[in-house]
């Protein structure tokens, strides 16, 4: 009672709130909840039901497609090997998320986990039958879009982080020039780029197809946005910390490797983070260019005469998937950075 | 080690000059395969395709290339101005409502921003397309929920103040009541200096700003005549039409935004101590002056820089407009590549607009941020 009155009737300002928010949930919930359940068509193999007067939501087209949604149209008796890559996938999220996998050995863990994915993606040895890029797609491109693009372009920003920092003009042009113009313009700019102007480049004969280019263009804008995460945390690192290793007498690699980069990456982590979750929302703008990511595969779905007009219900589906991720790692960010203050105060406490 | 440096720098000048050297004999050679004619000649030629929405400047399939763009380039400014209003407007309001000591209303804040902030802007423009498009009704059985308001699947019609010449009045007389109110400030400052007692200038100049236009409206008769939506044949004239395209383009950006500057509202209130507050109070200044003299200038301190850059992402996100086929400069340049075969040219266009806009207005931030920036305090 006593809650009650101090968090929802407060004041009068507060008690006014209270009532519209109720009012509002009032008239709003009870028809949403009967449109998304209770007169919701789950599962149908076709639209017939879900256009019957009085029907609801109609997760039905969801049912039906959920492979070509998951898979896109890679060869349907072939499904199992995307299926088990993605099962690789999340291994290794997972690994990469727990603290006492942070060593070394993960960096090996990742490059023997992508060949393996490579492997079952492409097939074309034991027996397995090749499957050319073209046919991937689904949530399982937006993933490996989304991991292939990270582990690409997290290596190059470190590059860029240290050689905006370093005291070498040249190298600080190259890469001042690289972040500030990327970051300049809007990721679908780089996309058309990579679509259209990419085969302008290369000499005649050669020709790469869609899906690398496309990653080539995640890949230089993912590794901008890093840089400055990174270099927001080599700033961090306190001046003693570099002083202290010039006096004894550390190269500059030796130095930065051994003292610089594990100081300034755990304080960039949770940042970085964020980064991830705003780079695994923009590759669903490979939709624009033809790849057959998620929301394409969803986008494709409704062009079917069958189950037009259900745009409502395919794209809320699509909002969740990307939801469940995003969220799934911005509570995973929140947790690490709690736990990382937490250590930090524990160890000055200590001293 | 001076030697080692400058030939390790001349080694990686060298090789990106290599690589762009390789890359455009490459490009001129496929080009002339190609007979693709470089160069923006391409511009002058007659467009030949039709643009949707053409606000402020007449556009027909006669006009150039160039003309077209340029509607593109009004098309982008129209959604990213009026949407950056929007967004801060609405970002605020969430993010005071996270900080509200109503738990309800902070509850939803806060579920509105990870909701939003979670799921890509282009599934929400794609979402707010169909819901406009697929689930309002046509235009006969527009849905009306005020006077002369009308929800179809053609866009949203809302009646605007009919044209008069009074208008033209009010808004010079707008100007001059700024430029008074600019004035006044100045004055009572510097009055304040010498003498120490204050003036209401923010009351008086807020009179004179809104105050000045009001007797124009007045002395010219009130006209508020209103042009309101009718229905002709199977669309709206009269009054004003928001697009499908455009009303779903404009709600996700501005609901998409919201979200992150929310964030930054709230974080900025948050960062000002609490001992301001205190000690403004024990100083006897009332609550108001303590919110403008004490909290405001501190809290923007801190809000302004990431809200700047909220506001190019907005203006960047804009661009996704190409997906829903609102005619913004990233579609039409699409489009006239697609028609001329002229990628460098439009990719050239499409990055040198945005740069120009990114860089001037990070150009801005740095100086406002130099000129707010704590007097005396390490960089």
């Amino acid at each position: 009672m006593r809650w009650l009155r101090e968090n929802l009737f407060g004041s009068w300002g507060s008690t006014l709130a209270t009532l519209g928010i109720l009012w509002l949930a009032w008239m709003l919930l009870p028809p949403f909840v009967e449109w998304a359940f209770l007169k919701a068509v789950w599962f149908a193999p076709d639209s017939r039901p879900c256009r019957a007067e009085g029907a609801g939501a109609c997760w039905a087209l969801i049912a039906e497609k959920h492979r070509f949604i998951l898979f896109g149209t890679y060869p349907y008796e072939q499904h199992w090997r995307p299926g088990a890559a993605i099962l690789v996938l999340f291994a290794l999220y997972t690994a990469s998320a727990l603290r006492r996998f942070w060593r070394p050995a993960l960096a090996l863990a990742w490059l023997g986990g992508l060949a393996l994915i490579g492997l079952l993606m492409w097939g074309g040895v034991l027996g397995l039958p090749y499957v050319e890029n073209e046919r991937w797609g689904g949530l399982m491109l937006t993933l490996l879009l989304a991991t292939f693009g990270i582990a690409f372009a997290f290596p190059i920003s470190i590059l860029l982080a240290l050689g905006r920092r370093t005291r070498l003009p040249a190298v600080r042009a190259l890469a001042v020039a690289w972040i500030e113009l990327v970051r300049g313009v809007p990721l679908i700019s780089l996309l058309f780029m990579a679509s259209v102007m990419l085969p302008l480049f290369l000499p005649e004969g050669v020709s790469i197809d869609k899906l690398l280019r496309a990653l080539i263009a995640m890949i230089v804008f993912a590794a901008a946005y890093l840089a400055e995460v990174v270099r927001g945390g080599l700033q961090a690192v306190p001046h003693g910390q570099v002083e202290a290793a010039d006096a004894l007498g550390l190269p500059y690699w030796r130095k930065t490797l051994l003292v610089v980069l594990p100081q300034a990456l755990r304080v960039a982590i949770p940042p970085l983070v964020n980064t991830f979750i705003g780079f695994f929302k923009d590759t669903s703008l490979v939709v624009i260019i033809g790849l057959f990511d998620l929301l394409t595969s969803i986008k494709v779905a409704l062009i079917e005469p069958a189950w037009s007009g259900f745009g409502v219900e395919a794209y809320l589906f699509a909002a969740l998937v990307y939801f469940v991720f995003c969220y799934a790692m911005s509570r995973y960010s929140q947790d690490l950075e709690r736990e990382l203050e937490r250590s930090r105060t524990h160890a000055l406490k200590g001293n | 080690m001076r030697a080692r440096a400058a030939a390790a720098q001349l080694a990686l000048l060298a090789a990106v000059g290599f690589v762009v050297w390789y890359l455009a004999s490459n490009t001129a050679h496929n080009l002339e395969a190609r007979k693709i004619a470089s160069g923006f000649g391409f511009l002058a030629r007659e467009a030949g395709f039709e643009i949707g929405e053409s606000p402020f400047l007449a556009y027909g399939a006669a006009d150039s290339y160039a003309r077209a763009i340029v509607v593109g380039l009004i098309n982008t400014f129209r959604v990213a101005l009026i949407g950056i209003v929007l967004a801060t407007v609405l970002g605020t309001l969430i993010g005071l409502a996270r900080l509200s000591h109503n738990w309800l209303l902070a509850k939803l804040a806060a579920g509105y921003v990870e909701v939003v902030r979670n799921v890509p802007l282009l599934v929400q423009l794609f979402f707010l397309y169909a819901v406009i498009t697929e689930n309002l009704p046509g235009p006969r059985e527009a849905l009306n929920p005020l006077p002369g308001v009308f929800l179809s699947n053609r866009g949203i019609a809302f009646p605007v103040l009919a044209p008069h010449a009074a208008h033209a009045w009010m808004v010079l007389a707008f100007a001059l009541g700024v430029a008074l109110a600019v004035l006044l400030a100045r004055w009572a400052r510097r009055r304040q200096a010498a003498t120490g007692q204050p003036f209401p200038a923010l009351a008086a100049g807020a009179a004179l700003v809104l105050g000045t236009p009001l007797v124009v409206f007045l002395a010219a008769g009130a006209p508020l005549a209103l042009a309101r939506p009718e229905l002709q044949g199977f669309n709206y004239a009269g009054g004003a039409v928001l697009t499908p395209e455009f009303a779903a383009l404009l709600g996700g950006l501005t609901l998409y935004t919201a979200a992150f500057i929310a964030e930054i509202v709230r974080a900025g209130v948050q960062a000002v101590d609490r001992g301001q507050f205190e000690a403004a109070y024990s100083l006897g200044l009332p609550r108001r002056r303590t919110m403008r003299l004490v909290i405001l200038p501190q809290a923007l301190r801190v809000i302004v820089p990431p809200l700047t850059s909220q506001y190019l992402n907005l203006t960047k996100n804009s661009s996704l407009a190409v997906a829903i086929g609102y005619p913004d400069l990233v579609s039409i340049a699409n489009t006239t590549m697609n028609q001329t075969g002229q990628a460098i040219e439009g990719i050239a266009i499409i990055m040198a607009v945005y740069l120009t806009i990114s860089l001037s207005i990070s150009g801005l931030m740095n100086w406002y941020n130099a000129r707010i920036a704590l007097k005396g305090a390490r960089q």
